[in-house]
């Protein structure tokens, strides 16, 4: 037990926060997934359909619907307006809404507005008839509110505790999904790694890089030529590039850092296994990873990210008693 | 905006002859009404009370359109803050913005000090007589009270026998209704001592009122009462639990059922205005009898609960078993002397609408004084006499059900259909003890400016009581105002809205 401290956050607080970022980032991931999907398929022959979508159902850990056909419209709605599905977009922004509502007073009200705004901006769409006619302006539009958001937060709310919390969930929440979505990736498109590649899996790649808004800024490093070497160290290695896992893993680093000060508890697990998982990446190779197979080292980051979260649960928001009272 | 000098005395001059009244009444007030009710406003038409004078000025001189605008400004402004209640037992929109009335209502400072003493002592006999009921029961022995409606009565907790509270202090936060009869005095309506709620609305409304009329505001040298938030913090403070040992200042939080109740607006207002921690059952838990909640940096001791819980949810291994609201083991740290709960546990006992026909008694037996501030008649229907007076008059009077506040529950004799009163009637012969009558009283009433125009509308006074180290009344209160035409309900609930109380100073 810790002794009197300016500050007090309630754990139910900084949970709600934290789930609230995740779930954001979350909506924030899939729009941009499916919206890229979308456009990739325009290139593709119609036939090339239901193995891509598995590719993307897997990449969202979105278990593929029994008994139904594999189809653009039916499946575009499962990820995005079905509210049934705890993963769509809409469900997404629904729960982040519903975790910040609860702790309203803890936030600047323009981010309760924004994010409100947001939810019945997906929610007119959901009940509209038009319903995602269309796609491309809905998915830009739950990006740009998610964004836009997060900018609000930076400026208006005091950069204490519960800002880094809500860093927090952002960052944990993004390590994961991009790395997923580089071994999904990897494992379906096992090319020589240091070919450029061309023809057809080409956009596949392009695919790839523009699911993790990080196309242009690739090109800016290495040029249009995609080599799976270079993409694969630009979206795990890159320090400075915001979707990569070593930038997210840096972020989540340092609200963690920051709360373990604040909170008074440095010497806790959740820093430890992200500093380790930090220092990792930042003496990983690329020949190194992919030698011994970019499947198994991005599970890897994904178990000790799933590590990172459960420490964080167990350290700030559902402790035992006994444990808090014996410190 | 400020009516000059001479222009008033002009205006006086004019008023003061009767039959010239009802041509002065131009525009705000062209359809204003009068009644045998006790007008807030006028002495008689046409002619305002002195303390008046310089707001009917105001609004005669000022273009009904920009009241019309600050108005639509003020609505705004609610709705943006979320200024909002839930109506219970309606399924559809159940969240409402609090109707406010941009027409002050105002009070002279020796009207007020009568008000002050009178409610400081009736909370100070309140307070003797719970102490007394959950110890020795001398006034039940000595049979001013009837033993049997202390306990017969749903709200009083056994478990709370041989308990001493902090100071003795059982209701350290009390909102009183008032009522203002036809002759002009003042008289209690009824007490709350559990859980009375409103404050913010008293705090909101000022801070509209004063962005609408800020000279005449000041012109007028009306008491504050933006320090209610520190002097209710000041108050729990004082509530220290009997083990509390510690050179800091003891931990106060603010303990909420959650965002589905009809005051959650209330709730995080008034922790964020004393700069406290808003919790739920869930962030408090009881180890070893201490309780704690559950922070980022640990388990953080809580030394005070300002808890706006209901009794009956507080802890379910005390009392009702399926709450979640509440936190299991509470009671125990309470018995034992490491936590404090403002207001203490049973309290309703004492804001039993039976038990409130005896607070004159009980006002005389713990402080041999008169009381200040009259109780309005009140038949109990246990005693057949009365009972039967009432069965044959229920068209003229009012029925309460005991236990029941917020509006809920009662018949209004006078509005009531037949069928409502076949319907209380045989509620009241089922369960004689859980209702009591009253005649149906006049409300004062005050110009709200509703549809573009003052007209008049009944009102009461909810003053809020703080006892602590001593007794604070923050000068005000909410005036709760039945907007509907001739209604005489005033509670939120049931379309009722709320304007801004100014006391002035002496």
């Amino acid at each position: 037990m810790t002794g009197h401290r300016e500050t007090t956050m309630l754990s139910r607080v900084a949970d709600n926060l934290y789930w609230m970022s995740r779930y954001l980032e979350r909506a924030e991931h899939t729009a941009r997934l499916i919206d890229v999907d979308l456009q990739l398929r325009l290139d593709q022959s119609p036939t090339a359909g239901s193995d891509r979508w598995l590719g993307l159902l897997e990449a969202l850990q979105v278990p593929a619907p029994e008994n139904v056909p594999l189809d653009a419209e039916i499946l575009t709605h499962l990820l995005t307006l079905d509210r049934a599905n705890p993963s769509s977009i809409i469900s997404c922004v629904a729960a982040a809404r519903e975790n910040l509502r609860q702790v309203r007073e803890q936030c600047s009200s323009e981010m309760w507005e924004q994010l409100n705004r947001l939810f019945l901006q997906v929610k007119s769409t959901a009940s509209s008839d038009a319903g995602l006619a269309d796609s491309h302006g809905f998915f830009r539009a739950v990006q740009d509110g998610a964004h836009l958001f997060q900018g609000i937060a930076d400026s208006t709310m005091s950069h204490g505790e519960g800002w880094h919390y809500i860093q927090l969930g952002r960052f944990v929440e993004r390590t994961e999904a991009v790395a997923r979505l580089i071994g999904a990736h990897f494992s379906r498109f096992p090319h020589p790694l240091d070919q450029p590649v061309e023809s057809e899996e080409y956009l596949e790649w392009v695919g790839l890089l523009k699911s993790c808004a990080a196309f242009q800024a690739y090109c800016k490093a290495h040029t249009a030529e995609l080599r799976p070497l270079r993409v694969a160290e630009f979206l795990l290695l890159n320090p400075g590039f915001p979707h990569s896992v070593a930038f997210s893993v840096d972020r989540f680093h340092a609200a963690l850092t920051a709360i373990a000060e604040l909170t008074e508890r440095k010497a806790e697990q959740p820093v430890r296994i992200a500093g380790r998982l930090r220092a990792t990446l930042s003496f990983s190779q690329i020949d190194e990873i992919l030698a011994s197979g970019a499947t198994a080292y991005v599970d890897s980051i994904r178990w000790q990210c799933a590590q990172a979260h459960a420490a964080i649960q167990q350290v700030y928001f559902d402790y035992s008693v006994e444990s808090a009272l014996v410190a | 905006m400020q009516p000059s000098r001479t222009r008033t005395r002009g205006l006086l001059r004019r008023i003061n002859l009767p039959e010239s009244a009802q041509v002065l009444f131009r525009p705000p007030f062209r359809n204003y009404q009068f009644d045998s009710a006790y007008d807030e406003m006028f002495e008689a038409p046409g002619i305002p009370r002195p303390h008046y004078r310089a707001l009917f000025q105001t609004l005669l001189d000022l273009p009904s359109e920009e009241l019309r605008k600050s108005q639509q400004a003020a609505e705004l402004s609610f709705l943006h803050q979320g200024i909002t209640f839930t109506v219970y037992g309606n399924s559809e929109g159940t969240e409402r913005v609090f109707p406010n009335d941009l027409l002050p209502r105002i009070i002279p400072h020796a009207e007020w000090r009568k008000i002050e003493s009178g409610l400081t002592q009736r909370i100070a006999a309140l307070n003797l007589f719970l102490e007394d009921i959950y110890h020795n029961g001398r006034i039940l022995a000595d049979g001013i009270v009837p033993k049997e409606l202390v306990y017969t009565c749903r709200h009083f907790r056994r478990e709370m026998r041989g308990l001493n509270v902090p100071r003795g202090i059982y209701v350290s936060i009390c909102g009183t209704d008032l009522v203002r009869l036809p002759d002009g005095s003042f008289a209690v309506l009824e007490d709350n001592l559990r859980v009375p709620s409103g404050v913010s609305y008293m705090l909101a409304n000022r801070k509209v009122l004063k962005r609408v009329f800020p000279t005449l505001f000041r012109d007028y040298g009306v008491c504050p009462v933006d320090h209610y938030a520190q002097a209710l913090l000041a108050t729990l403070r004082a509530l220290t639990p009997p083990n509390f040992s510690s050179r800091h200042e003891p931990t106060v939080v603010l303990l909420t059922p959650g965002v589905f109740n009809s005051a959650y607006f209330e709730h995080t207002f008034l922790a964020q205005q004393m700069g406290i921690e808003l919790v739920e059952g869930r962030d408090l838990l009881v180890h070893d009898n201490v309780v704690y909640m559950r922070t980022t940096a640990g388990l953080r001791r809580v030394d005070v609960i300002y808890r706006r819980v209901d009794d009956d949810f507080l802890d379910p291994l005390c009392f009702q078993r399926d709450s979640s609201l509440g936190v299991p083991g509470l009671f125990n740290a309470y018995r034992a002397g490491n936590v404090s709960l403002a207001n203490a546990i049973g309290t309703g006992v004492a804001d039993d609408k039976a038990v409130y026909a005896y607070v004159p008694a009980i006002i005389r037996y713990y402080l041999g004084e008169d009381p200040i501030l009259s109780n309005v008649p009140t038949y109990m229907l246990t005693d057949r006499t009365q009972q039967n007076y009432v069965l044959e008059h229920l068209d003229e009077l009012v029925v309460k059900a005991v236990g029941e506040s917020g509006g809920y529950g009662m018949l209004i004799g006078p509005q009531s259909t037949a069928e409502q009163r076949e319907d209380f009637r045989s509620r009241i012969q089922a369960e004689p003890r859980n209702y009591i009558a009253q005649p149906t009283l006049s409300l004062s009433r005050a110009p709200c400016f509703l549809d573009g125009e003052a007209q008049a509308r009944h009102v009461d006074l909810r003053p809020y009581i703080l006892y602590g180290e001593n007794v604070t009344l923050v000068p005000g209160g909410l005036t709760r105002v039945a907007l509907r035409r001739g209604s005489l309900v005033v509670n939120s609930s049931q379309g009722g809205g709320s304007k801004d109380t100014w006391v002035l100073r002496a």
